[in-house]
């Protein structure tokens, strides 16, 4: 049974498509101008970049979980750099990064540089050895750009793997100054000023607080935030330390009482949830909604990081005298300082070729820093960022309270888990204390599940 | 929303790019396959018009010649299940005796943990739920929907209004019914049917795939309602290959509807039958997108095919999600022994 009526057609055809993808293949090839950049790579704006050059036409893959508007943003940050070095950076954006980066390491296909969010992650790689430890340059360039506290995040054994990059900042308490200014409502700056004012909007009739933990895949990660960001208040660092590297079990004393205090204000059905309906809504409420009922007076205080700037409809005016600001979420003994909850992502190496390498070296650089937070809506922990370069209000306000001398900053609890419990139970178990369950079985359930 | 195609154009072009290559990929096999065979048959024409232009008696079809026909079409399959599926299927066995970083061998230790863990135990009942209740109840939807159609008017609307849901993919039949289940504050306006239905008959709006086990139930309903239409086209078809003389013979016989369902229908349609039971207990065994699309397994939905990629791809578990796996496997097996024993019974008797 012939396919083709006659053999010859189908040659025919087959030909023709053969040649059309010949064809394609060489379109695409022609538009590498990494020959044609070369020409401006001695001029003055290229003298911060001379001494990444010297591997022009070469490629460099990145791989990461920023996408869209935000990955438009970064291809922009280091167009300069391409030009200046012909270096070819590909980024590619995925959804499901985390849980596609190990599968493509593992496969074969790793990229060359990878932007992960979360220090387990770091170590899981490091641990099996498919990352390659910085090099001298970029730990040198980090060392002089970070904090000490930054660059132990992506230390694993002692080796270095690689700059942050990005940051944000998570405690912050969103409002809208306009609201606050109608009401007569001040900005609490005590946890006891805080909860007196959740209690007055209470008795007004509004439910003071709206949440939501709903976030597709990583349903329960802001409730963990919440968690975190009490623990801190109420304990010192170092019990927020051991914690996070279980040298005291899940389920301490201390661990609960700190998620009964959060408890205090997510559970209590007089507190939640503005807009939405009761304690459980909170579970289906998707996290990027979840303070949208403070620009319709529904409610009036959402914690949220830096990044929930971006959530806001349009049109809604993000400044201290604005539509919506944030508070930083205050201390409860502010005698002890000011503990800062934040996050950020690490730039790590698949590969050491020397391209790859100047890549990372620049990625940590105040040029890069710099470049990125000119474009807007952009911080990190960066010394070398000019705070002149950071128009959006909120993230001026995350920068300063980074640079502060004063805070105390801790990196994102669950991110520093093993995936399992951090991605794992820890976000589970934050579903079903929301959905009803009690502290203790849900504490106990995460003890076990970490070995 | 606005879709600027200019925006779009790199994916649009690489969407162009996959369709040629498809096309290319696709075109070259079909060429091959069609080259291969005419030539080797030209050949043979060839030679037979030369054995009888000299008059010599005509050359014998070679046995050898034969299987090498057959190896080359089997090849393609053959390869393509080795790759695809006993190479994966033997890692995933050792991987399972493995720990999570795939580097220690740990021996049961992750089979254990399967029985041991509460989580993992009320996954393993969630499947068993979802394999009981979805082929009994997508079958029989179908089965009854399609005696009561068969020889009705407008029987072929009827049938296609059925089957629809069988042409929309398992995560876009999840969001749909997403937005059935959706729930909204008693102050708002519902956007979910079920709680506007609650609400118009004046009660409160309830978050259905919050409470378990009923939010098992709803998600099982997503799947029957997928599945029932493929038990109707197949059971329908069956009803309607029953000879007509034998139908005859029991009306003249005086049956009852009732009778004419247990004793003529059924014992006639039972292959068809088994063979739609078994289809959907293993398409129910392998249900992963329903629960990823609408509750990604929270409220105690999960079952095995999402918590395997859970453990073996979010958690880094690979020892875990493959233990999971083998498990999944192993549940198929008799599934497919019991379908094949009952094709090889019917060649039999046929």
């Amino acid at each position: 049974m012939a396919v083709f009526a006659r053999p010859r057609q189908a040659l025919a055809i087959a030909g023709v498509l053969g040649l059309a993808l010949g064809v394609g293949a060489c379109g695409t090839g022609s538009s590498d101008n990494s020959g044609t950049n070369n020409n401006n790579a001695d001029s003055a704006e290229c003298a911060p970049y001379e001494k990444y050059q010297g591997h022009s036409g070469k490629k460099v893959a990145i791989y990461s979980s920023i996408r869209d508007i935000e990955a438009d943003r970064l291809d922009q940050s280091w167009k300069q750099f391409e030009e200046c070095t012909g270096i070819d950076i590909s980024h590619e954006g995925a959804g499901d990064f985390e849980a596609q980066l190990p599968v493509r390491a593992d496969g074969g296909n790793a990229p060359d540089l990878a932007f992960i969010p979360q220090p387990g992650l770091i170590q899981r790689f490091a641990e099996r050895g498919q990352i390659k430890a910085a090099s001298a340059d970029t730990k040198a360039m980090a060392e002089e750009n970070y904090p000490a506290d930054w660059l132990k995040y992506s230390t694993v054994g002692g080796t270095f793997y690689g700059a942050p990059l990005g940051s944000n900042v998570k405690s912050f308490v969103w409002y809208s100054p306009k609201t606050f200014q109608e009401k007569g409502w001040s900005v609490p700056t005590t946890w006891e000023e805080m909860i007196k004012l959740s209690d007055t909007i209470a008795d007004s009739g509004t439910k003071p607080w709206c949440a939501g933990i709903e976030s597709g895949d990583a349903t329960g990660w802001p409730a963990t935030d919440w968690i975190e960001d009490v623990l801190l208040r109420t304990q010192t660092p170092e019990v927020y330390d051991q914690w996070t590297t279980h040298e005291i079990p899940f389920n301490d004393p201390r661990i609960a009482d700190a998620l009964d205090r959060a408890g205090t204000i997510l559970k209590n059905e007089k507190y939640v949830n503005g807009g939405y309906g009761g304690v459980r809504s909170i579970a289906t409420t998707s996290f990027q909604e979840g303070g949208i009922p403070i620009t319709s007076g529904k409610c009036a205080l959402h914690r949220q990081a830096s990044f929930y700037a971006n959530q806001w409809p349009e049109n809604t005016k993000v400044a201290e005298d604005g539509d919506v600001f944030a508070f930083y979420f205050p201390a409860i003994d502010p005698s002890r300082g000011k503990p800062v909850l934040g996050g950020g992502e690490f730039v790590v190496a698949f590969a050491d070729r020397p391209e790859v390498q100047a890549v990372q070296t620049y990625l940590a650089s105040g040029e890069h820093a710099n470049s990125r937070a000119k474009i807007g809506d952009w911080v990190s922990a960066n010394n070398k960022l000019d705070l002149a370069n950071v128009s959006n209000p909120i993230d001026k306000l995350s920068v300063e309270i980074l640079q502060d001398d004063s805070s105390v900053f801790r990196f994102d609890g669950s991110d520093l888990m093993p995936a399992a419990v951090g991605a794992g139970t820890f976000w589970k178990g934050m579903i079903d204390w929301i959905n009803g369950k009690d502290t203790a079985s849900v504490l106990q359930g995460i003890e076990s599940s970490w070995k | 929303m606005n879709f600027d195609f200019a925006d779009q154009a790199p994916k649009m072009m690489m969407l162009l790019w996959g369709l040629v290559a498809f096309a290319v990929v696709v075109g070259g096999l079909l060429f091959v396959l069609d080259a291969v065979p005419s030539y080797f048959a030209r050949r043979r024409e060839a030679q037979v018009l030369a054995a009888y232009a000299s008059g010599g008696p005509s050359p014998r079809r070679t046995k050898p010649r034969e299987g090498f026909f057959a190896l080359f079409f089997l090849m393609p399959a053959v390869l393509l299940l080795l790759i695809g599926l006993v190479v994966p299927a033997l890692r995933t066995t050792l991987l399972s005796f493995m720990d999570g970083g795939s580097q220690n061998w740990v021996g049961l230790d992750n089979y254990r943990w399967m029985f041991a863990d509460d989580a993992i135990v009320r996954v393993l009942l969630n499947t068993l739920v979802w394999v009981t209740l979805v082929p009994l109840a997508a079958t029989a939807i179908g089965l009854i929907y399609a005696v009561l159609v068969d020889k009705a008017r407008m029987e072929a609307l009827a049938k296609s209004l059925i089957f629809m849901p069988m042409a929309i993919s398992f995560v876009g039949a999840s969001i749909i019914w997403r937005f059935v289940y959706a729930y909204r504050g008693e102050d708002q306006e519902q956007i979910g049917l079920l709680n506007q239905i609650v609400v118009s008959l004046g009660g409160e709006p309830r978050q259905w795939l919050l409470d378990s086990p009923l939010n098992t139930l709803l998600l099982i309903v997503i799947m029957v309602w997928i599945q029932a239409g493929f038990a109707m086209v197949v059971l329908s078809a069956a009803i309607k290959s029953i000879p007509a003389d034998i139908v005859e013979a029991a009306r003249l016989d005086g049956v009852t509807p009732w009778q004419m369902f247990w004793q003529i229908t059924m014992p006639s349609i039972r292959p068809a039958l088994i063979v739609v039971v078994v289809t959907i207990s293993i398409a129910t065994l392998k249900v992963f997108d329903i629960v990823r699309t609408t509750t990604n397994g929270n409220y105690d939905t999960s079952v095995i095919a999402n918590e395997m990629y859970n453990q073996a791809f979010r958690y880094g578990q690979n020892g875990q999600g493959s233990a999971l796996a083998v498990f999944l496997f192993l549940l198929v097996v008799p599934i497919v022994i019991f379908q094949i024993r009952n094709l090889r019974q019917q060649r039999r008797e046929g």
